[in-house]
């Protein structure tokens, strides 16, 4: 095609219209003529490529006959005299210009790394610089206009990654470190808007190139960056900071209200306020928290649309290693864990399955005593709160258990040593735990109530290791009333509920870290990551049916139509230690709305004690069916 | 194809002290740490490695950080393509600007740019790819998917990158070289009745693997004044 252009390339002043050809042989002979000191052409041909502003279409014509024009000149372009014309080529942002514009640069960079090795890594460096876009086009990313200019640009940057790797297949290796090293938001930052919906989108990109066509060579390490930057933002929340007091027993809340709903006033309830430490670290106003909400949900969509081109358990077995890698051991990751829990909902078969089995190995075969310890405490919190987990499913890993602590016993015959023995106290505790979510359940299905009760779980009790008075007072005391209810051991006057004050031997066995007040998957305050994917998988302890409550009617189990009426269960003021409490019957039927309740199971913290006993109880009407 | 070679090795890796539960899986990982680089020390890109310890035990290291010794024995599979030698590539696209893309051994990139091509080949656009045909032999073709023969002129050690060169008369599309070369075989053996065949082929087969070209078949003398010719004009 013969365009017309108008030059300033003084040299042909007299033709007006050249052919490719002609174009390509005075841009090599430009390009050429450097080394020899001529730069005029040369010069003009940098200031083309370096655009300023909003283009006119005649400027526009002129990038794009100059950009397809040192395509074919790419053999000429060497890093060391054209320093400049490949920095203006490497600074040009893609959102700026039109499509054809946008493939003609595309072509150039391709064919610039395919040319010239050296100049591999500042192409792919352009490419992925160019996953988000300048500031003005940020801003509107949400409207049309701005979502035009997404699906023009980010499809064709793929391609052209894609289109690198076919031509120079090194260059894949190259590219994980690059997309790592260009992160908008690294660790120990703040987080501000801007870096927000950069790293919003930079992440979106991160998961097109995980399941995109150069897949095997950067997918795991993608999957692997985004737990690391998740994990990092997570521990970035100090919510430790704020709620843990070191004078109290430490604070373990399972359920917490989310006052954070926008449409919210509603819920203000005047009655039983949050104890102030929680709405003061009212997560909505927090950024961080904001941005690993929609980055966790970014996560959940991902992996839904894995589930769709049936890579699920490609994706899982990454995801599991980075879990054993980045979030096992790290303590103070809160909602982090939910991406395994969620992957595990979406295929509890087959996820569900390698997770908890993972998890056991690496308890009853690992070498670390905290990894250990970590391991069950993340087994038993993810076999009490998977609602998508069979009874079966969670009866076979808990004799697991059980046959472990057991053998244990035989193996020790030694007398209680809190931090000697600590591995296995937290095995036993994770037991208990299990049972105060289950037992219920597993009482109900003979076949596993015959197999609850041929488990040793009585003789584990009556060792000399004594777990009862080492492990967690809250706990024990909600499993012995419930295996009491059951019936679940021969002779329940040994374990006459004896009024357990602070008990500082759970402390000794927990450690440093307070292994044992981790409960991993303690519900999700995260609001729309939790809302909309993890809420109905998950089971909350204000909604498990103990064994020692009584149904109304068992008739209506099946409906799950009012859902539960329990019995309300209140201690004294001055025990700080458990306070459990149930919703309320009928009488304080006020919102149709489905809300969290307060804590049930909670150690209050002793400078709030004034926050009352009495937990906010509002009736939800419990919609969501049992977890069965 | 030239430039692989298998090279045996003495070599000593010195592991981390966290890895000493697992030293084998430790030696596997240093050694993969160095595969597709170039090395200075086998002269070339390190492709594979077979390796086994002879002591069957490492030496602990006196220092602040004890980190173990280990001797090793290996053979390793080297790539290194020197400039003259020919080395065999799939086309991986063939552009307008009438560069061919090549890739070696599945990861090297090579290119060889218009001008490194002899003039018996022509640049033509069909079906909207790029191809080159030669004019002598209209079945000889070079597009993308073809496995082809080149020269190598130069390699960039740190991006594995080569440059190529068509130039040379024993380069080009394998399947037609390898025909030709077959033809030209028979064809030298009937013309020069030499009572040794074997001797015959044996030369033959000395020749190209020097990467020389074989100099009895009339076929390639041709291809050779011609390219004369236009090296002069």
């Amino acid at each position: 095609m013969g365009v017309e252009v108008a030059t300033n390339y003084a040299k042909m002043e007299e033709d007006i219209s050249f052919t490719d050809s002609q174009l390509v042989y005075s841009f090599r002979l430009a390009l050429k003529s450097v080394s020899s000191g001529d730069t005029e052409s040369y010069s003009k041909l940098v200031d083309v490529m370096n655009p300023s502003g909003r283009l006119a279409p005649d400027e526009a014509a002129l990038l794009l006959t100059s950009t397809k024009a040192l395509s074919g000149a790419v053999a000429d372009i060497d890093d060391l005299h054209h320093e400049k014309l490949l920095k203006a080529i490497f600074n040009l942002s893609l959102w700026n210009f039109g499509p054809d514009v946008i493939d003609a640069l595309l072509e150039l960079i391709v064919l610039l790394a395919a040319s010239n090795g050296k100049h591999v890594d500042s192409c792919l460096d352009m490419l992925v610089s160019n996953f988000t876009p300048p500031n003005k086009v940020l801003d509107m990313l949400k409207q049309p206009r701005g979502l035009d200019k997404k699906e023009r640009v980010l499809p064709r940057v793929h391609a052209a990654l894609k289109n690198i790797s076919e031509l120079v297949p090194m260059a894949a290796s190259r590219l994980s470190s690059i997309v790592l090293e260009q992160m908008p938001w690294k660790s120990k930052r703040n987080v501000d808007q801007w870096s927000m919906k950069r790293q919003l989108i930079y992440v979106e990109n991160m998961f097109k190139l995980e399941s995109g066509a150069i897949r095997e060579f950067v997918g795991a390490n993608m999957l692997k960056d985004v737990m690391i930057v998740l994990r990092d933002l997570d521990v970035a929340i100090g919510w430790d900071d704020i709620l843990h007091d070191d004078s109290s027993k430490g604070v373990f809340m399972i359920e917490l209200e989310d006052e954070n709903y926008a449409d919210g006033d509603e819920y203000a309830d005047e009655d039983g306020k949050l104890p102030s430490t929680l709405s003061e670290t009212s997560l909505s106003k927090n950024l961080t928290a904001e941005l690993l909400d929609s980055l966790m949900v970014q996560t959940f969509e991902h992996l839904e649309s894995s589930v769709s081109n049936k890579r699920l358990s490609e994706v899982f077995d990454t995801l599991l290693s980075s879990f054993k890698d980045t979030v096992l051991n790290t303590y103070k990751s809160k909602f982090t864990q939910f991406v395994m829990f969620y992957a595990c909902a979406l295929d509890p078969e087959h996820c569900g399955t390698e997770f908890a089995s993972e998890l056991i190995d690496m308890f009853v075969g690992g070498h670390n005593p905290l990894t250990r310890m970590s391991a069950v405490a993340y087994l038993a919190s993810f076999l009490a709160r998977g609602k998508f987990l069979p009874p079966a499913f969670v009866a076979s890993y808990l004799g697991r258990l059980v046959d472990w602590c057991w053998q244990y016993c035989v193996m020790h015959d030694g007398d209680m040593n809190p931090k000697l023995h600590q591995v296995f106290y937290s095995g036993c505790q994770a037991m208990m735990y299990i049972l105060c979510f289950r037992m219920r359940l597993m009482v109900e299905i003979p076949l596993l109530k015959s197999q609850l009760f041929c488990m040793p779980i009585d003789k584990i009790f009556k060792h000399k290791l004594d777990p009862l008075k080492v492990c967690l007072p809250s706990i024990v005391e909600e499993f012995l009333k419930q295996a009491k209810a059951a019936r679940l051991f021969t002779s329940s006057k040994t374990f006459v509920f004896e009024d357990l004050l602070v008990s500082n031997l759970s402390r000794d066995f927990g450690g440093l870290e307070r292994l044992d007040m981790f409960f991993p998957f303690d519900p999700c305050l995260l609001k729309n990551a939790d809302r909309s994917f993890i809420r109905p998988n998950y089971v909350y302890w204000k909604y498990v049916r103990t064994t020692y409550h009584e149904d109304i009617d068992d008739d209506d189990e099946e409906d799950g139509s009012d859902g539960e009426v329990e019995g309300v269960t209140e201690f004294d003021d001055d025990m700080e230690e458990v306070i459990i409490s149930r919703s309320y019957g009928d009488n304080d039927l006020e919102m149709d709305e489905f809300d969290y309740a307060m804590n049930k199971m909670s150690i209050t913290p002793r400078n709030n004690s004034s926050a009352g006993l009495r937990m906010p109880s509002r009736i939800r009407p419990s919609m969501s069916p049992e977890s069965l | 194809m030239e430039g692989l070679s298998v090279v045996a090795a003495n070599l000593k890796v010195f592991l981390q002290p966290s890895q000493s539960n697992n030293l084998s899986l430790a030696i596997f990982r240093e050694l993969s740490a160095l595969l597709f680089k170039y090395h200075d020390e086998f002269d070339g890109v390190l492709l594979a490695y077979n390796v086994h310890a002879p002591e069957n035990k490492g030496r602990i290291l006196p220092g602040v950080h004890p980190f173990i010794a280990v001797r090793l024995e290996a053979k390793l599979l080297v790539f290194s393509p020197k400039p003259g030698m020919l080395l065999e590539g799939k086309v991986v696209k063939v552009t307008e600007e009438s560069t061919i893309h090549v890739i070696v051994l599945g990861f090297s990139s090579a290119v060889i740019t218009d001008e490194d091509i002899r003039n018996e080949f022509k640049y033509k656009t069909k079906h909207g790819q790029g191809l080159y045909v030669n004019r002598s032999n209209r079945k000889h073709v070079i597009k993308a998917g073809t496995l082809i023969r080149f020269i190598v002129k130069s390699m960039n050690e740190e991006t594995l990158h080569i440059y190529g060169s068509l130039k040379p008369a024993n380069t080009g599309s394998i399947k037609i070289l390898e025909n030709s070369s077959e033809y030209t075989n028979t064809e030298s053996v009937t013309i020069n009745s030499t009572p040794n065949k074997r001797r015959r082929r044996e030369e033959v087969a000395q020749m190209t693997e020097h990467g020389g070209f074989v100099k009895d078949a009339p076929s390639h003398n041709n291809y050779d004044r011609e390219i004369k010719k236009s090296r002069r004009s």
